[in-house]
């Protein structure tokens, strides 16, 4: 084949792609790869993996799509794109899915293969779309990847399935090309991965190659594309999930605090993954537990947390309805404790591979009795790191269990991420008692903290348990002054913490009239709605609660300075009520609870609709 | 077995290991013996600082245990207790970690937890107060209330059919397993230091007398008359003997248990079961565990059967010392800028 024409290369400053397929194949893999690919090359990104809960639902269905958005971008950028730019559909089934929601004009790769006629009829397509003309407002570009993927391994000893197996990075390679990228992270990724086995490393990196070269010589595509370095603040980056973020975060936090590491957890999606890293770092004298059940999952790390081990669990909302009976024994035996609620979409099962934010009142009221403890939630994949730290602070200074609301989003996505100089990060004091004098099980500090005496410890052998405790001595106490005592106690040593945190920063417009108040993983949309709003003129201004309990000390303040206060939540207004009762002010609910993150134009929209008459 | 005895180094005495706290159980309870046999047989068995025991309880009258030992002490909440004290033995495994639990706490609400604990061989020692009946909630029927027992939520007597505990700890894979009555102090006491010289999961069955709302339960097996017709005292390396006068033994014909009489001249001890509780196999454990399922045979006591392997805190500390001898201690800039890193100047 000639290659005279050279092909244009065209310099964008931000796309969006979604790649769709199979869950067989591979997406989820390709479209991380991209994605580390797009960060090493020094884009900013943020990334959405869509994906259905059936791990191999049959080949060819709708309901067995699986999705990764990717959104990269030469400027700074927050959420994964409301709409693509670019789909990769690797059957009938992911076209049929997703081009709905790719933008008028937008670019389809195909794998012209996969249209066959019982992928057509398994996707509910009566003629075949990429012969009829309704894809005529799109550019699509019919790629027979299964079969050059075929030709690209003969020679391989391989099965037909492991040779079909191999497509998607076949895709990636042509991905590769169109964007302009090196190959090199993706073919060190899979020297490593498949280390044992020569004739895959073999395979893989043929497949790839091919996709790439195919999109040099084949005449269909007439230009490529390039998006250059993003601005980034100076420093060593790398590309990270929130996930990661949250196991890296409780690491440090043990080093920090120069206390074991001991994390009680039963697998529950989107939370897996916390455990799976954890369990890598047994040379940090990490202790992970995978429990029977969630219940033991918590009730093994209050143990721990009595032995002097710093404590946590992870889990998603159904573990945590399971785990709030313990939580209340951690809360009355006064012990540092860190629950990572990675949310998903609830009630019961709902579903479980996808984002929401309704676990909020869950978190700080769902427990019988008076039952209060501290909440705080990361914004971002890299958020989750400080937000680690944070809780894990929080838990071991005021002796009580926080729990970390992430969300499967935020979990799941990742982002560049400035790594932080480790000298820098602060030490995490902690003080085991030790001395007789003066100890006393339920003595409070300065902070109504109670001291920490673990086992091991000689003479200072006390119990402590899930009855109510005089206060001071912990022994065992009916008395109904002491009870409403203890009630009161426990409640002000949680709003002490309001002492310790930062107060609300106030983005954009500070003397605007409208105010969008957030919390957790739709940090991103709301900015960039809230960007778009005032780059058209509009004053609008932004606070994200980090700590939703107690709230920050100024909450009541920032909130009084605003004529219209707007709540975007993936929920039906739980912030909202909360700041409703707690403030006593109107706000502005906007809710969607699709199982998504919230779209940028939605939130833009709103407040379009809110301040767009009288604010401009 | 060289594990089953001590070296003293610590020389405690009961009154070391009674709190300073009121025992609050009804007047007459067997928890109160159970509570007497450990403090008395502690001083034998403890041989580290007395800082380095910890009990566990979850609910239930026997989970007031923890708070009469002058020891660390956590009163969990109901059925999870074997999961505290996982927690806290994997967090510490200097520790030596007892469990206080009832037949509710432990086989019904907690009876999850109980298996996984035996099946990973976590080094604790389980006391299960099994007294039939729930008694803090005053009289409803448990996981080991007999078939037709009549109690205030079985007033026309159970439909269901008991828990025999031991055997749910043999098929979970307990590594000792125990059992003794409240009213036998010094078999009671012989069975706890065996318990708590054992590494690994150590589960001992008490019969526990609730003179409340199940009393009588354990009757015939504690009655001076009676005792010796319906209990039999198991010992390594000695036969299934068993009656007042010696005179009933115990032979195995095939799978099958056979008691024999000793008196008319066709067996004598020779020809009877041996019992070995270092079996490998559970299958002759679990036979002796159905003696007392079967009409006229005893019911057994003693320990049923003590194997050893790795424990589950054993097995943590050995892989953290492997993988540290493998990658090094860790270094938390090492693992933050691992990966595929970049530089933005």
């Amino acid at each position: 084949m000639e290659n005279d024409k050279e092909k244009d290369l065209l310099e964008l400053k931000e796309v969006t792609i979604r790649f769709a397929g199979d869950s067989g194949d591979g997406m989820q893999l390709t479209g991380s790869q991209f994605s580390e690919n797009t960060a090493w090359v020094g884009n900013d990104l943020n990334t959405l993996p869509d994906y259905p809960a059936e791990i191999r639902a049959p080949a060819g269905t709708i309901y067995g799509v699986s999705g990764f958005q990717l959104h990269f971008s030469s400027d700074d950028i927050y959420t994964p794109g409301d709409q693509p730019d670019v789909l990769v559909a690797m059957n009938p089934a992911a076209l049929k899915k997703n081009l709905p929601e790719l933008k008028p004009g937008g670019m389809i790769i195909v794998n012209s293969d996969a249209f066959d006629a019982k992928n057509l009829s398994l996707a509910n397509y009566a003629t075949n779309p990429l012969e009829d003309d309704s894809l005529s407002g799109y550019q699509v570009f019919k790629v027979p990847i299964t079969s050059m993927t075929t030709r690209a391994l003969e020679g391989i000893k391989l099965t037909p399935k492991e040779v079909a197996r191999t497509k998607n990075f076949f895709a990636l390679g042509l991905m590769y090309w169109l964007f302009n990228r090196p190959l090199d992270t993706t073919l060190n990724w899979i020297d490593q991965k498949f280390a044992k086995k020569p004739e895959y490393v073999e395979a893989n990196k043929k497949a790839l190659k091919a996709g790439y070269d195919f999109g040099d010589i084949t005449e269909i595509f007439t230009s490529r594309f390039a998006v250059n370095p993003a601005k980034l603040p100076a420093g060593v980056y790398r590309n990270i999930s929130g996930n990661e973020a949250t196991a890296l975060g409780f690491l440090a936090a043990s080093v920090k605090s120069g206390l074991p590491l001991f994390l009680g957890s039963y697998p529950i999606t989107p939370a897996s993954e916390i455990l799976q890293y954890l369990s890598e770092y047994k040379h940090f004298g990490v202790k992970t537990f995978q429990a029977e059940d969630e219940i033991a999952g918590i009730t093994t790390a209050i143990g721990a947390s009595f032995a002097g081990n710093l404590a946590i669990t992870n889990t998603s909302g159904p573990g945590l309805s399971l785990k709030t009976e313990a939580l209340g024994l951690a809360i009355m035996t006064e012990l540092p404790l860190v629950v990572i609620d990675v949310q998903r979409g609830g009630p019961s099962t709902g579903l479980p591979t996808k984002t929401e934010q309704a676990d909020l009142l869950q978190a700080v009221f769902g427990r019988n009795g008076e039952a209060p403890l501290c909440v705080v939630a990361a914004k971002t994949p890299s958020h989750c790191f400080d937000m680690a730290l944070e809780s894990a602070r929080i838990a071991l200074k005021y002796m009580t269990p926080v729990i970390l609301l992430t969300d499967g989003y935020i979990a799941n996505g990742s982002e560049p991420w400035k790594l932080p100089n480790v000298d820098e990060i602060p030490e995490i004091p902690v003080k085991f008692v030790t001395e007789r004098e003066g100890y006393y099980p339920y003595a409070r500090n300065e902070n109504l903290a109670r001291p920490w005496a673990i086992p091991g410890t000689p003479n200072l052998e006390h119990r402590i348990g899930g009855l109510e405790k005089s206060n001071i001595y912990g022994n065992v106490s009916y008395d109904p002054e002491n009870h409403h005592e203890m009630i009161k106690i426990r409640k002000q040593k949680i709003q002490n913490i309001q002492n310790d945190i930062p107060d609300l920063e106030i983005e954009g417009d500070i003397d605007a009239d409208l105010l969008v108040a957030g919390w957790g993983g739709t940090y991103g949309a709301i900015k960039e709605a809230v960007t778009k709003a005032r780059n058209g003129g509009l004053k609008v201004a932004q606070i994200h609660f980090n700590y939703l309990c107690p709230f920050p000390k100024n909450t009541g303040e920032v909130l009084s300075r605003y004529k219209k206060i707007m709540v975007p939540e993936i929920n039906l207004g739980q912030l909202a009520y909360m700041l409703r009762s707690e403030f006593l002010i109107e706000v502005i609910q906007y809710n969607l609870v699709r199982g998504l993150p919230l779209r940028v134009s939605g939130i833009l929209d709103k407040i379009l609709e809110i301040a767009g008459g009288n604010n401009g | 077995m060289d594990s089953n005895t001590v070296v003293k180094e610590f020389n405690y005495t009961a009154k070391d290991f009674a709190s300073d706290q009121d025992v609050r159980w009804c007047p007459g309870c067997g928890d109160y013996s159970i509570l007497a046999q450990v403090q008395r047989s502690f001083p034998e068995i403890i041989n580290k600082p007395k800082e380095n025991i910890v009990w566990v309880s979850g609910i239930g009258c026997s989970s007031r245990f923890p708070y009469y030992m002058n020891t660390y002490g956590f009163h969990g909440i109901h059925g999870r207790a074997t999961a505290i004290a996982t927690g806290v033995k994997i967090a510490n495994p200097n520790l030596d970690v007892w469990v206080a639990t009832g037949d509710g706490d432990l086989l019904s609400i907690g009876g999850n937890h109980f298996i996984h604990t035996c099946r990973k061989n976590v080094d604790l020692k389980i006391i299960l107060f099994n007294n039939r009946i729930y008694g803090l909630t005053k009289g409803q029927y448990s996981p080991t209330s007999l078939k037709g027992q009549v109690t205030k939520t079985t007033p026309y007597g159970s439909v269901d059919y008991p828990f025999n505990p031991p055997k749910l700890a043999l098929g979970a894979e307990a590594t000792f397993i125990a059992r003794s009555i409240d009213r036998n102090a010094k078999h009671l006491q012989e069975m706890i230091k065996r318990a708590g010289l054992h590494k690994g999961t150590a589960f001992l069955e008490v019969f526990q007398n609730c003179n409340i709302f199940n009393d009588g339960a354990f009757d015939l097996l504690t009655d001076k008359e009676t005792k010796d017709d319906h209990v039999i005292e198991l010992k390594h390396g000695e036969p299934l003997i068993f009656g007042k006068n010696k005179d009933k033994g115990i032979r195995l014909e095939g799978f099958n248990p056979v008691i024999v009489d000793l008196t008319n001249g066709h067996f004598s001890i020779n020809d009877l079961w041996i019992h070995d509780e270092f079996d490998p196999s559970p299958a002759r454990a679990s036979i002796i565990m159905s003696f007392d399922e079967k009409e006229g045979f005893p019911t057994p006591i003693g320990v049923f059967r003590q194997i050893f392997k790795e424990t589950c805190d054993e097995g943590i500390t050995r892989q953290i010392s492997e993988v540290k001898k493998k990658k090094g201690e860790g270094d938390l800039k090492k693992v933050l800028y691992s990966g595929n890193t970049w530089e933005v100047k």
